[in-house]
């Protein structure tokens, strides 16, 4: 357990020594305390009155509501909506940013020349793009695939141009000497060197892909967990979209977990994963 | 010589991609995708009569507005809470979630508490921005290393010395980090924000004109929202080669070695 281990910063006070001194509460215990007393808040504030229910309803009428929720099966297919829309752009992005970052990277003359272009298009923010998106596809997925596709491929290119940038000179050297082929040089020397920086894109861009899903849904009104909310909240549901919203969360909790523990998995040989590990 | 060659290779690949999309716009008309000229002819009468000032400059305004308070909300309270190891773990699963809250939903959410004004702008994009800051700042102040904190209380440096001296500028690098994301995030946000309900500024300009129909209208606000957010991130560049460049001196002095 990290919290038994005293922090090397604190050795030298005396203080954890006194006897009767109190012993550090568990971090997952104040972690979960921490939830309870903003859900506590939550539920408060709109019943001493300082925000009207009807603009914030109480912590419970919203959970109570979320519940409902995970029983109906339209709700359910929303996730699905949101999430297909959600893995076909990631992966998308993850293939083309990759071998575009790949051919990109290993030749100094392309990096060279397509520099400046990358550097313009990188940060044109992809709602720009919702107009666009909605005059070709209209109110389906296509439309959030576009916005998704676009934003993440700069996440992933920009992680890859910097792994193929971070190979190392001598090992690149030694597989020239021993007569490595082009592909066997990718295959073992620039893959594994690329590997932690490409997940460290796919991992940002996971988040970002779920960002865009959602936004599309909300303002285009592709279908999914976003247009629900949009639904809801011009319905008047105002319980509803607020269990929607805090399902959109846990959504993205669930996301981040899955692709740290991805990552980890894939990178256990890593040295900067084999350190979070022992830690 | 040398700098005129840097220079072709800047403007190559550009010149080359806006030549093949004048051939490729010159043949049939496209009703999507206006030829150039039509582009450039639109731009000027779109936006610097009237637009520029009644539009774009309260749309940057907000989103300036927001930035710096997500950035010095971020960083106070990020401050606050990595120094202290005990409120980190009570905060830390809550901010996890609002970090992985998509970050416009909540402009349905704003729009119901604050209503449809500035107000709500603002506060989307700070309600949006704040996390990425926030978080780089607990992890900076916590992953400071513990000899420098030796160091720095055996000299008896404490108190607003010590986060001015020793805790900001060793987070700084992680900070920054944080500011970069939230900056796209701001920007997203500001266009989102506009999009949904509002009579005014340049998330509402453009769907107008794809609403009406108004194809080269539309991609010059395209334009225009790219060259936005290009300026904001060529502003940040500086401002962190500036704020860093202690930092970028001694990576580069450890390569070399």
């Amino acid at each position: 357990m990290s919290t038994d281990v005293l922090e090397p910063g604190r050795a030298a006070q005396p203080r954890a020594a006194r006897p009767g001194a109190r012993r550090p509460v568990p971090k997952p215990v104040l972690g979960l305390a921490g939830v309870l007393g903003f859900l506590l808040i939550w539920e408060l504030v709109p019943r001493v009155g300082l925000v009207q229910p009807r603009f914030l309803p109480p912590a419970s009428e919203v959970i109570i509501a979320l519940v409902r929720d995970f029983g109906l099966t339209a709700f359910w297919v929303a996730v699905g909506h949101t999430l297909m829309a959600w893995a076909i752009g990631l992966a998308a992005a993850v293939v083309a940013a990759g071998i575009l970052g790949l051919v990109i990277g290993m030749s100094p003359f392309l990096r060279r020349f397509t520099n400046s272009t990358i550097e313009f298009l990188r940060p044109v923010p992809s709602v720009a793009l919702i107009p666009l998106a909605v005059l070709l596809f209209g109110v389906k997925i296509e439309s959030s695939l576009m916005l998704i596709i676009y934003a993440c491929f700069w996440q992933v290119l920009i992680q890859v141009l910097y792994g193929v940038a971070d190979v190392d000179n001598v090992a690149t050297q030694i597989a020239q000497s021993y007569g490595f082929s082009k592909l066997q040089r990718i295959r073992h020397v620039v893959f594994p060197t690329v590997l932690p920086y490409l997940m460290t894109g796919i991992r940002l861009a996971a988040s970002v892909a779920l960002i865009l899903a959602i936004t599309a849904e909300l303002i285009i009104g592709s279908p999914g967990l976003g247009r629900e909310i949009a639904d809801a909240q011009s319905g008047g549901a105002i319980s509803g979209m607020y269990a929607l919203v805090l399902a959109t969360g846990l959504l993205g909790v669930a996301i981040n977990i899955v692709m740290r523990q991805v990552e980890q998995r894939l990178l256990s040989w890593h040295p900067s994963v084999r350190g979070e590990v022992v830690l | 010589m040398k700098t005129l060659k840097s220079l072709a290779y800047v403007v190559a690949l550009p010149l080359l991609l806006v030549l093949l999309w004048w051939a490729s716009t010159r043949g049939e008309p496209n009703f999507f995708v206006p030829t150039p000229s039509a582009l450039v002819d639109v731009f000027g009468p779109t936006w610097f009569e009237g637009r520029i000032t009644g539009d774009v400059l309260p749309s940057v305004g907000r989103l300036l507005a927001g930035l710096a308070i997500a950035i010095i909300l971020g960083i106070v309270v990020g401050l606050l809470v990595g120094l202290n190891r005990t409120l980190r773990a009570l905060t830390e699963p809550v901010f996890e979630f609002f970090r992985a809250l998509p970050p416009p939903v909540l402009v349905p959410v704003l729009i119901l508490l604050v209503g449809l004004n500035d107000g709500m702008k603002v506060a989307v994009i700070v309600v949006g921005c704040i996390w990425p800051v926030l978080l780089n700042t607990i992890e900076g102040v916590r992953s400071i290393d513990p000899v420098q904190n030796e160091t720095t209380r055996s000299y008896g440096i404490s108190g607003l010395n010590r986060i001015r001296y020793q805790v900001l500028p060793s987070a700084a690098p992680t900070i920054m980090a944080g500011i970069r994301q939230s900056l796209s995030i701001g920007l997203i946000l500001m266009v989102i924000s506009e999009m949904f309900g509002s009579s005014s500024g340049l998330g509402f300009t453009i769907l107008q004109f794809q609403r009406s129909f108004a194809i080269p209208e539309m991609w010059s606000g395209i334009l225009v929202l790219g060259l936005i957010g290009l300026a904001l991130s060529l502003i940040f560049q500086w401002c962190e080669r500036r704020v860093l460049r202690w930092y970028h001196g001694l990576k580069e002095v450890e390569n070399a070695a």
